[in-house]
Formats: C-alpha cells, structure tokens, sequence
C-alpha cells in the first residue's frame, strides 16, 4: 500500500521564506504569551498542595468551599476533574513550617461533616471511616495528594531548565562531531524553534505545566531531532552520491526522498499518542498533550527549519567529503 | 546474492530472546494475597515463629497456601482477601506489638522461575498506592548546634589551660571569635586549641588593638556533622517505619541531605507523618546494683528505682535519676580499640557532659551505667471495637506513650571524662547500631518533609488499567498499520515489535527497576518510535527496487544503508533519555528509564531480528518479487 506517491518532487526550500517568516510568526507568538502570561505552573514548581477526593455521590463545589473556608482554608481552589464526584483541591504555599500538613488537614475537615474519622492503616482497596461507631467505607475517598515545599519546587524547576539546556548541549555536540557544526546548528535551531512554540501553545492555553510536560519536551527534543537527522543523512549521502546538481537541488531531493519515512513515523507515534491522550488518565493527559504539539511542530520543523538553516550557512559538497571512509568503524555491527 | 544469516547469529539473537520470555513470565502469574510478619528490635522471627503462626491460624480454622520464611521475614499466603484480612487480625493478637504484621501482595511466582532470579516488575507507588515523602535533613540546624558546642567547649577549655581571654562570641555564619588579653596569650590559646580541639581551625587578626582568634570548624569536621545528622536520621526513620505495619518499606539516602520514605499501601498519610516526625532523646541513668532485679519484678521495685525494657529483651533496674542527657553527647562513632582489636564505640562528651561524666564515674568505679532510648509515641485511642474514640467536639482522642528502652548498660572501668568507650560488644554490626543509636539524642537535625506524593488505591488500581489500556491500543494501532502498509514485512516487524515489548518487560523485570506511570507512558511512546527503524529499512528496500535492483539485492542494500541513520537517529534520543535520567527527578525518572531500555532493546529487534526473520523467509531463494 502506497499513501503518499512514489516519487514526490516537491520544492520544499523553495517555500523556505515563507516558512521562515511563519516560523517567526510562531515562535514570536509563543514567546509574547511567555513573557505576557507566562506559563501556568503546577504546584510541583511553584511548591503547594494538591488533594484529590472521591465522593460517594455528586457533591457541589460550593459545599465542599464552605467546608473548607470553615476549616480555615479559604484560600483554597476546588474543581471538579473528570465527574462531579471528584473533587481536586488546590492550596497555595504557606509561610508556616508545617506545611506538609496541609494535606492531612483538609482531608479531616473533607470528612467531618459526615463524623468520618479514617480507621484503616494500610493495605485494602478501599479505605474505611469508622462513622457513628461503625466502621463503614468512607464517604470521602482519598484518590491523590500532591505537596511540594516552595524551596524544593523552585529547584525541580532550575533542574527542569538546566536538563533541557543539557539536552540541547549535548546533542549539539553528538551531531558536529558524527556530522558537522553547520548541520549541528541547524538540528539545534529547529529543535529550539519545537520546544518554544510548544512552550508557547502551553502558555496560550493556559494548560498546566508540571513536571510530566517537562519530560515530554525533552522526549520532543530526542523525536524531532531523530526526523531531522534522518533527513541530514540523505543529505550527507546524496553528496557524496551525487556528483551533479546544485547543493539546492540536493537538499530538496534528499527532503522528497525520506518525506514518506517521516510522515509515516509521525504518524505511527501520533497513532500511541492519541491512544495515550484519550486512555491514559488525567496524570497522563498533559504529558501527551505536550507530546503531540511536539511530534506535529517537530515534523514540520525537520522539513522547514533544519535544512534550510543548514543552506542559509552556505553548506558545500566540501563539507561532506569524508576524511577516511564512512561507515568503517560500523562495519561489525552491520546487520 | 542471497541473504543468509550464519548460524552463531541466530544463536546470538537466541541467547537474547528466550531469557527475554523467562524473565518476562513472572509478570502473569499475578499476585497472590498474602501476611508478611518480620520482628521489631527485640525479636527475630525464625521457624518457631512461623510455627507459632501457624498453630494460631489452625486454631481459629483458617487455611494458607504456603507458608516461607524469606530475608528474616515470615510470609503467608491467602487464597482471597478475607482470609488475609481476618489472619492479620489473629496474627497481630498472637504475637503482640513485638512483630509487625503486615497486608501484602505475594508474587505467585512459580518456584522454578524464582530459582533463575525472575520476579514480576516492582510496580512504583503512584500504580500500587501508597505515601511517598522525601525530607529534608535541615543539616544548618546541625552546624549551629556545632558551633555552639564548640563555643562552650573553647570557654571551658581555655579556662582549665589557664589562657586568659576577654570574650568568646560566636558570629553566624563566620565562625567563633575569641578576644585574647595580649598577643602572648594568643599565641599561648593557640597551642592549647590545637591541641584539644582539632577540629577547629585558627585564624590571627586584630580589632582595636587587640589580639583576636576566629576559629572555624574544619571543612572534614563539617562533612562529618552533616554525614551524621543523616545517618542518624535514617535510623531514626528506619525504626519508626517498623511501626507502620508496611510489608516493603523504603528508606533511602538521596543526595547529601535528603532522605525518600516510600510506603506501599498506606492511606493514612497523617499517621505516618506523625510517627515518622517524633522526636527521639536519650538518658544516662545509674544501674540500681543495691535491690534485686527479680523481686523487684515480682514485687514492685524499690522507691527510687525504676523498672525498664532492654532493647534485645529482659529487663533491667534503673536508678531514677538522670545523670545527664543525649544532649551532652557530642558524638558516638563505631571503631576499634587500640589495644584488642575488638569492636568499640567512642563516645565524646560536650564540656557539661565530661564534667558530670568525671565525678560520677569517679566515684562508681565498677558500677553499671545504662543508656535509655525515649521516644513519645501518640496513638489514636480505639474502643473494644477498635474503633477511634471521639471526644465532644468530634476530635479523636490521642494518647501519649512514653516508649522507654536500654539500649546499653555498661560497667565503668575507669573514671571518665570527655571521651571514652563502650567495649565488650559482640561485633562491628552492634557497634554501628548503637553508635547510631546513641547519636539520636546528639546530634538530632531537625528533618522537615519537602515533597508528599500519595496515591490511593483506587488510583493506583485506574492508573494500571488505563496504563495497561493504553499500550494495548497503541499497540494494537500500529501493528494494524504496518500490516496494511507493508504486507509481509509488516508482518514481521509485528513480530519484533511484540518482542521488543516482553524485553522491555523482561529487562524492567530482571534490573527491578520501578515502573511508574510516566513510565508505561515511556513505553507506549517507545512502541511508536521503534517502528521508526523498519519503517527506515523497508522505504529503503522499496526505493532499491524501484531503481531496478533485485529482491535480494534490495534487501541487502536497504538495511545495509538504513542502519547509520538508525543509529544516529538513536543516540540522538538516547541522549535525550539519558540527560532526563541523569537531572531529572521522581515521576521525569520513571519516564526516562523505560525510554532508554526502549530504544536499546527496539534497536536490537528493528534491526537484527527482523533481519534474521526476513532471511529465514527469503534468504535462500531465488525470489521475483517482494510483498512490501
């Protein structure tokens, strides 16, 4: 079966202006809403608290507020996620050193109402309250609590940052050193130009940013990287196969030759992906959203950015020529 | 040309292979529920114990399908949860608060599989449900406490030296300063510093025309400070978790001052955080030697003396007076001594400490002294029911449990001072224990908890389901798609896709490295990128016949040129794995570590065992066309 034709000859650098100037536009977009808006951070960087419930029956976000404003929690945010008997209750960071014990608190106060007092210690799927001197399933159900102190969530943070900056490093210096600075700096801009219009739609929207997506940009760094030098290859190959042509025409006709490999894995992990999306739980959710943006603008960026990024630097046959010949180091691991 | 495999690969790709399946079979055995008993301080649990259990179960007419005794650790089986349930219960009575008895899922592992080393992947607490807590050792607590020690022992030394000094003040975050009469007492303080307390280093200057010392404490000293507060409060934790009652407790260094408590199955994160944040002190009490340890038993002890627990079993009479406190303890460190060879704690007292130390062991040479543990234990009151107890205002009733234990009563050879030893112990094991022990009350840094991430069962059990749900689908889509696209070849890169699965099992399963949730999302992902490679070698091979190869030509061709990109484009991911691997934390780690065995193992399948299938199908044969 065949999708997209044999032998496509499309003049993707052709288009490289106008896709530079809609890159821009993207990347623009994205870092106006960053520094506008900014990212909406979740407590695992900003430090706070997270409790997850389950009632027995549908609950009112307002009943369940008062509840807690009488407890004394009056700063905290109450939404439903998922049914109207989950409840996610969101607390912010306080001065006072025992904030780890928020969590428990605002259960306690979750189940006074009801006379609940929690009885069993460990083990057991569902966890029972002792209530009017029996000891019956508890009408509210602890499904998630979430606390991180506001020094360490500034840290995982500064760590998060410096990974992908790492990242960045790294694989800048794996590709000059298997290809050659003038394609390093091109896998990099592209990979940049992905994670910022990613970091971007996360701003626009307003969806939160923990640390799940985190991993997930860097996932997105490794994938769109991984079309990139797919393409960079033939280009290398087609060089030194080549012996007539413009570096122009090279570059285009490498573009053409792996464009069904590309889109064909795109759409084989957006396949996973969307399963991810739509199966894999609210916990999953952000991950794979982040993921999705990335594959779609890491694809794009393969095609668009990194090759004519590479020929906006004046890359040469010469530069291709191998010292010795390629490969000869690989020779024992051949299939 | 004909594509052959020699036979040593295929051996190879054997050799791989079926270990593979063997370690990935435990994970379908599923888990049985289970009883797991394992002793507290005083007592050890042995095949009497497991007899004990089971004389108790019999009696009250339950059965168990097996009964082991593994790591020190009794363990039963149940055919359901009401029979667990209900053993715990008759367990916990049979054997009193001396045991802990706790809920547990046993891998049904078959015996056989068990022998090679196989086990079911040890599932992350966000899959199982459970409290995870990562705290803080607040090691600058530590430092002060130090410098103030030190503060105190540079007045008292250099007063018994005879140095005449004007002040000694300590300046936060600078070190102590000491203002000297002139600069002959300086150099005189000097020398009986550096004598008596090496661990500070010296510094001259001058201030109005005075002479000055700033003493600081030594780079190595501080590392030792801080090296201690965490020890002694991973053994602090490490007991009280004992006390939840958790079958496979985690207490692990992380980092220089950080320690992780992950505690599968427990739900009620208050408790723990309540027996896991108490405070442990020690005292130093005198032997009551004149009364009779039995008749005070039988009887009631002798006004002024008191009865206490020791930490290995049997009892002991106390004075009740306390002689000083863990507080005056500066430092305890197992060693050797000098003269035997045998296994010693040296103890190092503050100024305070050493100077009551010498009077009273003066003047007891040949009597008995006895270290006592305490720690406060608040437990909710329960009814006959065990049900809490709630008082007017619906508040449950706590109350406080003073918990008592000698852990050491040794007799006084000499009279002592600032430093000296505990001989006599059995080995090095009891030395470092009860050098830790006796650092509790010394050198106890504030610990503080900085990250919570609790599940509840029914997460746990939703967050499998989906997980599973969703790499089954994913799966399932993709294999769908490449058999449609590719035909034949499609077929065989199922083959090494579903193999590539039970590696990633087998090597989670065979490393037990802890599978989370981000981690089921690495390997969904992974299912998607591995096809990368076939998809790289097959539009290869259909590119080489389209410029007219043969079949066997093209296939050659077409993974001989698809295998660099397929490597770079690998590393290239690898390096991102590895970066989130190396800076990442918690839930990114869970990711990161089933991604890199992903793309390890889904080069290995990609590439060699396709390659080894495509052979066997084509390889020896003259073919006309491919189905691809």
């Amino acid at each position: 079966m065949q999708i997209i034709k044999q032998d496509t000859n499309i003049d993707f650098l052709g288009k490289r202006r106008i896709m530079a100037i809609l890159s821009i536009v993207l990347v623009v977009v994205g870092l106006v809403s960053l520094f506008v808006r900014g990212l909406n951070f979740g407590i695992e960087f900003t430090g706070g608290t997270l409790v997850e419930v389950e009632y027995d029956q549908p609950v009112s976000i307002a009943d369940t507020r008062a509840t807690l404003v009488a407890a004394e929690f009056g700063d905290a945010v109450v939404q439903y996620f998922g049914t109207s008997r989950d409840i996610a209750i969101r607390l912010p960071v306080r001065e006072d050193a025992d904030s780890a014990q928020i969590s428990s608190e605002v259960l306690s106060a979750l189940r006074a109402p009801d006379n609940e007092v929690l009885v069993e210690g460990a083990g057991g799927r569902v966890q029972r309250c002792s209530r009017d001197g029996s000891v019956v399933d508890c009408r509210v159900q602890m499904r998630r609590i979430e606390f991180i102190g506001p020094q360490f969530g500034k840290e995982l943070a500064e760590d998060g940052g410096l990974a992908l900056l790492a990242a960045l490093f790294m694989i800048l210096l794996y590709v000059a050193f298997r290809f050659e600075w003038k394609f390093a700096i091109g896998a990099v801009v592209a990979l940049a130009h992905d994670v910022l219009i990613a970091l971007g739609v996360f701003s626009l929207l307003q969806l939160e940013f923990n640390q799940s997506v985190l991993a997930a940009l860097l996932a997105v760094i490794g994938y769109s990287l991984n079309d990139t030098i797919v393409v960079f290859d033939r280009i290398r190959e087609n060089f030194r196969k080549m012996r007539k042509g413009s570096t122009f025409e090279i570059m285009n006709k490498s573009i053409n030759q792996t464009l069904r490999r590309t889109l064909l894995t795109s759409l084989t992990t957006l396949l996973v992906l969307l399963a991810l999306f739509f199966l894999g739980g609210e916990v999953i959710h952000g991950f794979a959203t982040a993921l999705i943006i990335g594959v779609l603008v890491g694809t794009y960026s393969s095609i668009f950015v990194a090759s004519p990024v590479v020929l906006g630097l004046g890359i040469s046959r010469d530069d291709m020529m191998p010292v010795k010949k390629e490969g000869v180091d690989q020779e024992s691991l051949l299939p | 040309m004909l594509n052959r495999y020699p036979l040593w690969k295929y051996v190879i790709i054997a050799a791989i292979v079926v270990p593979g399946f063997l370690y990935a079979l435990p994970n379908l055995f599923g888990e049985d529920p289970g009883v797991q008993v394992a002793g507290t301080r005083t007592v050890t649990v042995d095949t009497a114990t497991l007899e004990r259990m089971e004389n108790a179960l019999s009696a009250e007419g339950m059965s168990w399908t097996t009964a082991s005794l593994e790591l020190g650790n009794a363990r039963l089986r149940f055919k359901d949860t009401d029979t667990q349930l209900k053993a715990r219960d008759v367990l916990q009575r049979e054997l009193g608060d001396n045991y802990t008895v706790a809920l547990t899922l046993l891998p049904s592992t078959p015996g056989w599989l068990g022998s090679l080393g196989a086990a079911p992947m040890y599932l992350g607490l966000d899959l199982r449900g459970g409290v995870h807590f990562l705290m803080q050792v607040d090691t600058a607590a530590a430092l002060k406490r130090a410098e103030e020690r030190y503060e105190a022992d540079l007045r008292s030394t250099l007063r018994e030296e005879r140095v005449r000094y004007l002040t000694v003040k300590r300046v936060p975050d600078r070190g102590i300063e000491i203002k000297l009469r002139d600069a002959a007492e300086r150099d005189n303080g000097r020398t009986v510093i550096e004598r008596e307390l090496p661990a500070l280093a010296l510094d001259e200057f001058e201030r109005d025309g005075k002479p000055y010392l700033m003493a600081t404490i030594r780079q190595q000293e501080l590392e030792q400070i801080k090296k201690f507060a965490l020890e002694q409060n991973m053994t602090a934790l490490r007991n009280r978790v004992d006390e939840l009652g958790v079958a496979e407790p985690v207490v692990q260094q992380q980092g220089d001052q950080r320690i992780v408590v992950q505690l599968p199955g427990v739900q009620d994160t208050a408790e723990a955080k309540r027996i896991l944040g108490r405070v442990a002190t020690l005292e130093i009490l005198m032997v009551d030697e004149e009364h009779d340890l039995q008749s005070a038993i039988s009887q009631s002890p002798p006004p002024g003396s008191k009865l206490f627990r020791y930490r290995r079993g049997g009892q002991i009479l106390l004075k009740d007076r306390v002689v000083y406190s863990g507080d005056n303890i500066v430092d305890a460190a197992a060693g050797f001594d000098s003269r035997t060879g045998g296994p010693v704690v040296h103890i190092t007292l503050d100024s305070r400490g050493a100077t009551i130390n010498q009077r009273i062991t003066g003047e007891n040479i040949g009597k008995r002294m006895a270290v006592v543990y305490i720690e406060l234990k608040s437990e909710v009151k329960r009814d006959a029911q065990g049900n809490p107890v709630l008082d007017d205002q619906g508040e449950v009733v706590r109350t406080t449990r003073r918990i008592e234990e000698v852990i050491t009563a040794p007799v006084i050879r000499d009279q002592l001072g600032k430093r000296f030893q505990i001989e006599g112990l059995d080995d090095v094991n009891e030395a470092r224990d009860l050098s830790l022990l006796l650092r509790a009350g010394a050198l106890a840094a504030p610990i503080q908890i900085i990250e919570e991430r609790t599940v509840g069962p029914s997460l746990g059990k939703d967050n499998i389901e989906q997980g599973m749900r969703s790499v089954i689908i994913g799966f399932v889509l993709v294999l769908v798609f490449m058999v449609v696209y590719y035909r034949m070849f499609g077929a065989v890169a199922c083959v090494a896709l579903s193999l590539n699965l039970v590696l990633i099992v087998a090597a989670l399963s065979l490393f037990q490295a802890t599978l989370t949730l981000p981690g089921v999302a690495g390997i969904v992902l992974t299912v998607g990128m591995a096809v990368d490679a076939n998809v790289l070698i097959f539009e290869r091979i259909r590119e080489e016949l389209r410029n007219g190869n043969s079949p066997q030509a093209s296939i050659h061709v077409g993974y001989d040129k698809a295998f660099g990109t397929i490597l770079d484009a690998n590393v290239t991911t690898l390096i991102a794995a590895l970066v989130l691997l190396g800076i990442g934390s918690g839930p990114v780690k869970g990711f990161a570590v089933t991604l890199s065995i992903g793309i390890a193992t889904s080069m290995f399948t990609a590439i060699w065992v396709t390659r080894g299938i495509v052979n066997l199908m084509y390889g020896g044969r003259r073919l006309k066309e491919l189905t691809i």
